[in-house]
This record gives structure tokens, C-alpha cells and sequence, in this order.
């Protein structure tokens, strides 16, 4: 799993910051439902305005293994999950964006699709859109930080490919991701 | 302890099967308490033949819900046609209709000769020959059974139509996709397309003689249009992000669709002979899977614009969309029946993902299925069943339920699973 790799401080830019308030902002207007038995768009809006209180919380002191490779290999994380009903960026995997938004920044050349993919539940070609919601989320936060548009594609596989089966959460929490694939 | 026995049984299929034999078995997992109660009595000479005709009747009329057929066993007679019957004995076991029949060889193929009683008139309400090659006698069956059902319910039998579905193995990127059509009763399936990328939302055109699907075949989303009977195939859409849930209008010249190249999921209507695109919806939120009413006149689909997916009507003659669900707060992939009377949908209650339908004029939904995971609801051409997918064990299997929720059935298949079922039209 890698949701729970170690997370060391680094020094933050200012960049970082505008561009997180730019991606809660957008989380805001457009909720991510994978299917929640309760969820409503209002808790989705919702959760995506706290978000951006929590990401500025933890923004300051959190910096990742995968933010250090500043040379010139691609990221070794290239799969980032989200939580139910979301599309907002969740704060441990910033850094992990950010390494990504380096790479792409100091390699004009290098070019990465970002797949959407959500959980099982709900109608396929909805989910379709929900996947792709999530994959721009990430796009707006790598353009954000600088990295041209045309480095990235952004393509939902909806819940098409799941990376777990099974219907329990901890298989849904697996599968709601966006991966960088290069 | 059923459910046990039921997964134990698909386990043991997944080990026993051999090739990519994608056929599926059915299951009757409700009867309906209002079916009426008939007899198909084994066809004399039937044992000589590949096919069990009258068992394949038999089972036909079982599955729409709409009869109780008399277990062998329980007959008191067989008689083979209907000087034979005496109709006393019939109505001793409540027998309301009377099925019979002979079939012997005629050249190279068969000679079925077939009849349907009244029992309580004691009177011969339907008398016919068919002929059918070998490869044929199910289909032969199928329409025996079509004739029959008709005759008795006054709805046109579907029996003789075909669906298209979906199966999948495998996980994340190592997967394996395909789609088949199949008879309606899950037998005689046909590989049209195998991929290692995603296919989904296949589409009936209303001649029935080709699918529009979308197919992830170049890594990125696509729609195609492919001809059954020759395998030819052209690409319809490939625009950057979703091309998607393509469906025909009912005169088969346009195309409805969503693609999300300007932004997010907006429906489009495409004009298959010049490529001409018409934009439907335009606005910030997902709009996908558009149904059409089936005058045409009207397009049915999925929007968050309220916050929650549910369904809107967008009419062509006024251009105005209007919401039509409003129980609960998701409601999608909707179906016209083909009345157009009521639709067909996904909903989520406290008990999960399930088929309902919702009359039109009352605006009353109801749920039909009762499994949880349900998704992909399509309506067979008479309106009597609804097919979807759903779970069973740990794997995708395909459900339906006829359209008032009365009785229900199960074709699991016996490798991987199995979604995305869409009932062809009317094939004859």
C-alpha cells in the first residue's frame, strides 16, 4: 500500500499554496460522487471547502520521499487515492503531485496520461464522468504549479479497471485513483 | 445456505469449463404468483432430436413470468396433438393451456408440428407446421414459444430476440475484455469483439443488425459502430476525453452520445450519415447517458445539475429539459419502455444500487429488483422484462425481472464476469 509511506518536511513554495487553494476551490464546485448510500452534492461541496482548511493545515509541515528525486527520473509514486464521494487532492499526496509537477517542469519533452478510475458503485458511464472529474483535479493542480498543458491527457477507465475486487471498502478505497502513466 | 450452494456451483463451472465458451444458464430466482398455470407436453419423436423442443418452450414460458408451466412428472398423459387430449385430466391439475406436439426428421432437417389448447373451453386455439434445419431448432422453439405467448397474453413474444453484453476478467491492468451476443435465453453466443482494453455500452441499432459500443482499443475511449453479420465496423467518435453510452434514435439515423471534449460530459447528437453534431446540454455539470423516447421526439438522460445524478427529459420540439426523478438522490441510466409510458433506471435506497421503474404520468417509482449491486438496465422490445447486471458471489452476473416485478431469473455465466446486457429489438 502506499498510502501510508513515511512523509519527511521539505520546504514548501509559494506556488504550492495558490495552487491548492485553486484546486479546493475547483473541488468545491464539482463533487465526486463514486456512490455513497448517503452522499448528496451538498456534502460534497462541503467537504471539499473543509479540505482546503485541513490542506493549508498540514501543507506547512508535511514534504514526501517522492518530492526528492529533483533529478531527472520520473517519480516512483505514480498512483494517488481519494477519498468517497471526492475529488479533491488529499493533503499526503502533495508532495507526491508536486514531485510529478517538477518532473514534468524540467522535462519539456515528457508527456503522462492521467487516468481517472473510480469505485465499482454507481452507473459505468457515469462513473465515466466522475473518473474523468477526479483526473482533472490533478490536472488543475499540476497546471497550476507550472506544468505545460501540453504535457498532459487526462483519460477516464471510470470503473473499468479496478486495481481490487470485491465489494467492501477496503477494495473501493483502491480503486478510487487517478495514476500517472508515462 | 443458497447462496452458499450458488457460489460453491459457479465455482465449480469456473473449474470445469474449458474454452472461451461465454454462454450463459438461467436460473429462475422468483415465480410470479399470477403466473398461469399451462402444460408443454413432451413432443412424441422429440427424443430423437438434438434439442429438446418442448423443454426449450418449456423454459421459455417460465422465464417471462407470465407462466407457471406443470413439471413433467405430474402429467397424467402425453398426448401429440389435440385429438389426443382429454381435457378432464388437464383440468384436474388446473392446467388453464395445453401445449403439444410431434416432431420427426423431413430431409435433412426437422418437421415440428405444434398445438395450443384452452383447457377450460376444450378448444384448439392455435395448429401449426414449422420446418428447421438442425442448427436451427432453437430457434424453431423460440418461435413456437413467440406464437404461443402471444396467443395467450395478447403481448408479442420476445422470445426470439437476442442480447449483447459485456464480460471481464481479470484486475487493473492485466484484464481481459469481449463482447458477445447471445439469444435471449443466453444460449448461441457469438464473440463480436475481444480487447484487452475496456468495452462497454453496447447499443442495438433498430434493425437490429449492428452495435454501436465504446472500446478503449487505442488506450483512449472510442465509439464504433460494427455490422453483425459482416464484422465491419467504422469509428464513429474519438474525440479527446469521454466519447460514451451511445444510443441510436429510433429511426437509426442519428446517433445520441456523450463526450466530454468540451470541458465535462455534455450530450451530443450525432448525424451518422453526414457526421453533423447537434449539442443538447450545456452547462458545468456531467450529462451522459441519453435514451430515446421512442417517438424520437425526446431525449432521456443523466445529469448532476441538481447536485446528485437523476434524470432529465430534453424535448426537441422545445427545446426545454425538465427533471422527472425526484425520489431519493441518485437516479440513473434511465430506459424508455417501449410504450414510452414509464422508464426504466438505476436507484439507490438504503438497500443499495436497484432496478425501478417510474411511471410517467404518476411520477411513482418502484423498485423491481432485489439484488443490491444492480446496474445497466435494458427493456426486452414487448416491455414485459428488464435485463441488468448485477453480483452474485464475488462475480458480475446478469439478472431480470419481468416489468412488474413479479418474478425474476439469473444467467450466470460460467467464467468472469458478466455486464453491461442490452436487449436487441424485435429481430423478425
Amino acid at each position: 500500500m502506499q498510502l501510508k509511506r513515511g512523509l519527511k518536511p521539505y520546504a514548501r513554495t509559494l506556488a504550492v499554496a495558490l495552487s491548492l487553494a485553486f484546486v479546493a476551490g475547483c473541488s468545491s464546485s464539482g463533487g465526486t460522487q463514486d456512490g455513497s448510500m448517503d452522499g448528496t452534492r451538498g456534502g460534497a461541496a462541503g467537504s471539499g471547502v473543509a479540505g482546503s482548511g485541513q490542506v493549508g493545515g498540514t501543507g506547512l509541515g508535511a514534504g514526501g520521499t517522492a518530492g526528492q528525486q529533483a533529478d531527472g527520473r520520473i517519480p516512483e509514486q505514480r498512483t494517488i487515492y481519494f477519498e468517497f464521494d471526492s475529488d479533491r487532492i488529499r493533503s499526503e499526496f502533495e508532495p507526491v503531485l508536486s514531485a510529478h509537477a517538477r518532473y514534468l517542469r524540467s522535462n519539456g519533452s515528457a508527456r503522462v496520461v492521467l487516468q481517472g478510475h473510480t469505485d465499482e458503485r454507481g452507473t459505468r458511464e457515469y462513473n465515466m464522468a466522475l473518473g474523468e472529474r477526479r483526473a482533472r483535479s490533478v490536472e488543475r493542480f499540476l497546471s497550476v504549479q507550472g506544468v505545460s498543458p501540453s504535457q498532459v491527457e487526462v483519460v477516464s477507465y471510470g470503473e473499468e479497471r479496478p486495481a481490487a475486487r470485491g465489494q467492501n471498502e477496503e477494495a473501493y478505497a483502491q480503486n478510487r485513483r487517478v495514476v500517472f502513466a508515462y | 445456505m443458497k447462496a452458499l450452494m450458488t457460489s460453491w456451483l459457479a465455482a465449480m463451472l469456473l473449474i470445469f469449463s474449458t474454452l472461451a465458451q461465454a454462454n450463459l444458464t438461467i436460473e429462475i430466482t422468483r415465480g410470479s404468483d399470477r403466473a398461469t398455470p399451462v402444460a408443454v407436453v413432451p413432443f412424441a419423436g422429440g427424443d430423437a432430436l438434438p434439442e429438446d423442443v418442448a423443454q426449450v418452450i418449456h423454459d421459455n414460458l417460465e422465464r417471462s413470468g407470465y407462466f407457471d408451466p406443470l413439471p413433467h412428472r405430474q402429467m397424467l398423459d402425453r398426448p401429440s396433438e389435440s385429438g389426443e387430449v382429454r381435457y378432464g385430466d388437464w383440468r384436474a391439475l388446473d392446467v388453464r393451456y395445453l401445449v403439444v406436439g410431434r416432431a420427426s426428421r423431413d430431409g435433412n432437417g426437422y418437421r415440428l408440428q405444434y398445438e395450443l389448447m384452452d383447457v377450460s373451453g376444450e378448444r384448439r386455439m392455435l395448429g401449426e407446421v414449422v420446418t428447421s434445419s438442425e442448427g436451427e431448432l432453437r430457434g424453431a422453439a423460440h418461435y413456437i414459444s413467440d406464437q404461443i405467448f402471444e396467443a395467450v397474453t395478447g403481448i408479442r413474444g420476445a422470445f426470439s430476440t437476442r442480447i449483447a453484453y459485456v464480460t471481464a476478467q481479470g484486475v487493473g491492468n492485466d484484464m481481459q475484455f469481449a463482447l458477445y451476443v447471445a439469444d435471449a435465453d443466453g444460449r448461441n453466443s457469438q464473440q463480436v469483439l475481444s480487447s484487452r482494453e475496456p468495452i462497454l455500452s453496447p447499443a442495438w441499432s433498430p434493425d437490429g443488425g449492428k452495435l454501436a459500443y465504446v472500446s478503449f482499443e487505442t488506450e483512449r475511449p472510442a465509439i464504433y459502430i460494427q455490422d453483425l453479420a459482416t464484422g465491419q465496423r467504422a469509428r464513429a467518435t474519438s474525440f479527446e476525453g469521454i466519447n460514451g453510452a451511445p444510443a441510436w434514435s429510433p429511426d437509426g439515423r442519428r446517433l445520441a452520445m456523450s463526450l466530454s471534449k468540451d470541458g465535462q460530459p455534455e450530450i451530443y447528437v450525432m448525424d451518422i450519415g453526414s457526421r453533423d453534431f447537434q449539442r443538447i446540454t450545456n452547462n458545468s455539470s456531467i450529462d451522459t447517458e441519453p435514451a430515446w423516447s421512442p417517438d424520437g421526439r425526446s431525449l432521456l438522460f443523466t445529469s448532476d445539475r441538481s447536485g446528485g445524478p437523476q434524470l432529465y427529459r430534453h424535448d426537441f420540439g422545445s427545446g426545454q429539459q425538465e427533471r422527472l426523478t425526484f425520489t431519493g438522490n441518485y437516479n440513473a441510466r434511465g430506459r424508455f419502455a417501449p410504450d414510452g409510458e414509464a422508464i426504466f433506471l438505476i436507484h439507490r435506497s438504503s438497500n443499495g444500487y436497484q432496478v425501478a421503474r417510474q411511471d410517467l404520468d404518476s411520477g411513482r417509482l418502484v423498485v423491481l429488483s432485489e439484488s443490491r449491486w444492480d446496474e445497466s438496465p435494458s427493456v426486452s422490445p414487448n416491455g414485459t422484462m428488464v435485463i441488468f447486471a448485477t453480483q452474485q458471489g464475488n462475480s458480475g452476473v446478469l439478472g431480470a425481472v419481468t416489468a412488474d416485478g413479479r418474478a425474476s431469473f439469473r444467467l450466470p455465466s460460467a467464467q468472469g464476469d458478466v455486464r453491461e446486457p442490452a436487449w436487441s429489438p424485435f429481430l423478425n
